[in-house]
């Protein structure tokens, strides 16, 4: 049976790969002449601005990039689980909190699925949230200064998958575990798996004021595997979606153990009932270990604080919180149309596509028509919920985005094209080829009420001829499509950063005028900040040694330092005195273990240098800041560890 | 009270609003400035445009070797006194005087504001001129002289690669509406005069 449906599917890839060369060849002979229009689409002149916004997932390079669209600029990768030697994030004492864990300091992860922060349902353009698949984290980037500024772990929970996506007013952040695992963990055979392991849905509250974030409750829900998830919104607001796959609870060779049943699930999640249920005390406090790590812009210091214990639910406690519904067959993605009415199940391995009713949903559970349990939690029936199904539109069907025009987009793996279709009368409309092997697409606002559907970007996964070869190892990379008119016109690639997996968007003008130019130098609460060259010093307490430095165009202060000793702690605190935009300053010391430091005006950094070799040893500025840059350097006299070179420091003027 | 009487009580008012706004604007353009730096000329006081346009004027113009901008000149104590004192002047010749002393008036503010013009101009080209004989860059005019940078007293120049502008704002209008009032009270008190 496997095998047939391998055959088959291998069979059917490639027919597709021979129809979607003839759409390619359609398209190119319209391009030929077209060429020309299609370019201006995407021209941005110089001098001008892009329209759109979009946050990118750097996959495994655990960062997000920002582009411009409709051009398909990098203007940014905003480090947030990764180190970045380019910004000195989590090299850097200030940040290094942030890439805290209860497995110690894990400087890297997967960056998978960003989403900006909401109010009513639309995109508000204050945060944007994104999920560490790895290490379950969720960070969160404040984008007034397109920094990394929180990053919470998330205990009970194992490939952080089925995140970051947020309700409508941004009261929760959702970080659901793709792998179940033993809650709490515990040293157990694997072959125990089923029945025994668990899958936590966490729910992060999210401050409306500030943003912090802490979880509120977790939902500890049968050892299935959660896949993607998207919030209701509009009538099924108070609801959160969950694929799963792996209904069979297989803990090897997955492939085909968790590809037997016909349906696997979505788990329906009314987190408004949950959250009462909550408010009145319920749920179970459980000891867990976590980390919540939080920047603070005026001290431009991050902390770290674990946190002990988190609150469970167990989905039998709170009856008519949590419902299953039937979708063939591994599904996906999970996405919900701008009214909150459809909710779609992309299964992989589905000739289909499935699209469930959330008002027959509501009605089958009314009248509790139930097909039976799951570990006690209703299953409804796959009739009575379903609102139709687009008859084989592709091979693979992965994600689903919608323009608000009533018109839906999913992707398709193997045949690798972007398929547009109508919502109710479940007819496809439109189709165009993806280079290659396309993941999820993006609509700016495509997860809120008010998608702009005016461009569907694609990501995809494999780029083999579309671009320079570079070794074995080719970008991944985006395309733009126009989806303004009936049909989708490609108008752009553009390579993009690590593997993208999803992607955020929203207008520039959402965010650019809330942009941050500087940090007040007078707001400066870092406490070894040195506001003025007056300020500054070196303090020696035992081996440690602290130096107040700032730094302007095109000096450092001090720039002659000397008593400083081999086997030091040697810190260097360094300000930056700029109040212009787009002025930064590096420093790095020879033969420190870390990065350069890059300092934005009125900020401070720190970076530890432990000298091991006596000698004279120069620092500099790292970043070319004014015509002078070269001249900006400065020295640092190391003597031996038992010399008594008195602590001193100058500048403009011979120490000795 | 007369007409004429009316128009100069106005025109000896007029002049405080150079304690409102400000009384002149130095613009700074250059291409690394899509936001122009700029820095604001108050009777008593020096402000920045933008947030920090001064620091970074200054920033800017000690690679020439030009001295910072101070906080303050004694100017900022002496003009806020004189505007103060012929307001005072102007108030009791609107009540007592007769047309004649509005034309005296109007003389007076010419004059004073003649040498205020001139002030600024000396302060701008010491500031422009007297520059650090240690400055980083040093620049010549084509006859081999030490460049200066002393911003234009009216109107627009270029210095290096920046275009400077440098213009009255509200409080100078406030300012010369109240000088040109008392020369039209003066015409009209003259008329009346006449007629009578
Ligand atoms: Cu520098």
């Amino acid at each position: 049976m496997k095998n047939i449906l391998k055959l088959t599917l291998t069979i059917l890839s490639a027919l597709v790969a021979l129809t979607s060369c003839n759409n390619s060849g359609k398209s190119d002979s319209r391009s030929g002449a077209l060429a020309g229009n299609v370019a201006e689409k995407v021209y941005v002149a110089p001098g001008e601005h892009d329209e759109f916004y979009a946050f990118i997932s750097g996959g495994f390079s655990g960062q997000l990039s920002v582009y411009g669209l409709p051009s398909g600029r990098l203007f940014k990768v905003i480090p947030v689980f990764s180190q970045d030697a380019e910004k000195a994030y989590g090299y850097n004492e200030e940040t290094k909190p942030m890439l805290n864990t209860s497995h110690g300091f894990v400087p890297w992860d997967d960056s998978h699925h960003p989403d900006i922060s909401q109010t009513g349902g639309e995109i508000d353009g204050r945060w944007i949230f994104i999920n560490g698949n790895n290490t379950p984290r969720i960070a969160k980037i404040d984008l007034s200064t397109f920094e990394t500024t929180e990053i919470i772990e998330v205990p009970n929970s194992a490939g952080n998958h089925s995140s970051s996506f947020v309700t409508e007013n941004t009261e929760y952040v959702v970080a659901g575990t793709r792998f179940s695992v033993p809650v709490p963990q515990k040293d157990m055979p694997i072959s125990e798996y089923k029945g025994n392991f668990k899958g936590a849905l966490s729910f992060i509250s999210v401050d409306p004021e500030h943003g912090h974030m802490d979880i509120k409750f977790q939902l500890i829900m049968p050892g299935f595997d959660y896949d993607l998830s998207h919030p209701g919104r509009g009538k099924s607001h108070g609801w959160f979606f969950f694929t799963t796959y792996n209904s069979e609870e297989a803990s090897t060779l997955l492939e085909v153990n968790a590809s037997q049943n016909d349906k696997d699930f979505i788990a329906a999640v009314n987190w408004k009932k949950i959250e009462e249920y909550v408010n009145n005390g319920g749920g179970t406090m459980v000891p867990a270990n976590y980390a919540h790590n939080i920047y603070d812009e005026d001290t431009h210091t991050a902390t770290s604080t674990m946190k002990k214990e988190v609150l469970t639910v167990n989905p039998l406690d709170v009856p008519g919180a949590v419902y299953f519904l039937p979708t063939p067959k591994s599904p996906h993605g999970c996405d919900v149309d701008p009214t909150g009415e459809y909710i779609v199940g992309n299964g992989k391995l589905s000739a289909n596509l499935t699209v469930h009713s959330f008002t027959k949903m509501l009605d089958a559970i009314e009248n509790k028509k139930f097909a039976g349990d799951a570990y006690g939690i209703p299953i409804l029936n796959f009739e009575d919920v379903l609102a139709g199904s687009v008859e084989q539109p592709g091979l693979g069907p992965l994600h689903t985005e919608f323009d608000g025009k009533g018109n839906a987009y999913t992707t398709f793996f193997i045949s690798s094209e972007v398929v547009k279709w109508k919502l109710g009368t479940w007819e496809v409309v439109d189709r165009q080829p993806c280079y290659y092997s396309v993941g999820h697409l993006m609509i700016p606002g495509g997860n809120s009420q008010k998608p702009w559907g005016k461009y569907v970007v694609a990501m995809n996964k494999i780029t083999k001829d579309r671009y320079l070869p570079t070794g074995p190892e080719v970008t991944q990379s985006a395309q733009l499509y126009d989806i303004s008119g009936d049909k989708m016109e490609l108008l752009l690639d553009f390579p993009t950063i690590g593997e993208p997996h999803y992607a955020a968007g929203c207008p520039a003008d959402l965010i650019k005028p809330r942009s941050k130019k500087i940090f007040k130098l007078e707001d400066n609460k870092h406490p070894f900040a040195a506001k003025s060259e007056a300020d500054t010093k070196v303090v020696r307490d035992g081996k440690t040694v602290h130096i107040y430095m700032t730094m302007i165009r095109s000096h450092f202060s001090p720039d002659n330092i000397e008593g400083i000793k081999v086997g030091d702690k040697v810190y260097f605190h360094v300000t930056n005195l700029e109040q212009d935009y787009d002025v930064p300053h590096g420093v790095s010391m020879i033969g420190a273990n870390t990065s350069e430091l890059l300092i934005m005006p009125g900020q401070t950094e720190t970076f530890l240098w432990e000298p091991k070799q006596e000698g004279v040893w120069p620092f500099y500025c790292t970043d070319f800041c004014s015509a002078l840059h070269q001249e900006m350097q400065g020295y640092v006299r190391v003597s031996p560890t038992n010399a008594n070179t008195p602590l001193k420091w100058s500048l403009g003027e011979d120490i000795e | 009270m007369k007409k004429s009487n009316i128009i100069m009580l106005i025109a000896a008012l007029l002049p405080l609003g150079l304690f409102l706004f400000p009384l002149w604007r130095i613009t700074l353009e250059a291409p690394q400035y899509p936001i122009p730096l700029a820095m604001n000329i108050h009777i008593n006081d020096f402000s920045d445009v933008h947030p920090h346009d001064i620091k970074n004027i200054n920033l800017m113009n000690h690679y020439v070797g030009m001295k910072y901008i101070p906080e303050a000149i004694p100017e900022f104590k002496i003009f806020p006194a004189g505007i103060i004192i012929t307001t005072f002047i102007g108030l009791i010749i609107a009540f007592k005087g007769n047309y004649k002393w509005f034309l005296y008036w109007f003389v007076l503010m010419v004059l004073l504001s003649s040498a205020g013009m001139y002030d600024f101009y000396i302060w701008e080209h010491d500031y422009g001129h007297n520059l650090d004989p240690k400055a980083i860059m040093k620049f010549t005019n084509p006859d081999g002289t030490v460049m200066g940078f002393q911003p234009p007293l009216f109107g627009s120049k270029d210095i290096l690669n920046f275009r400077a502008h440098s213009y009255p704002r509200l409080g100078a209008l406030f300012l010369g509406l109240g000088i040109a009032m008392s020369l039209f009270a003066y015409f009209v008190g003259k008329k009346h005069y006449k007629n009578s």
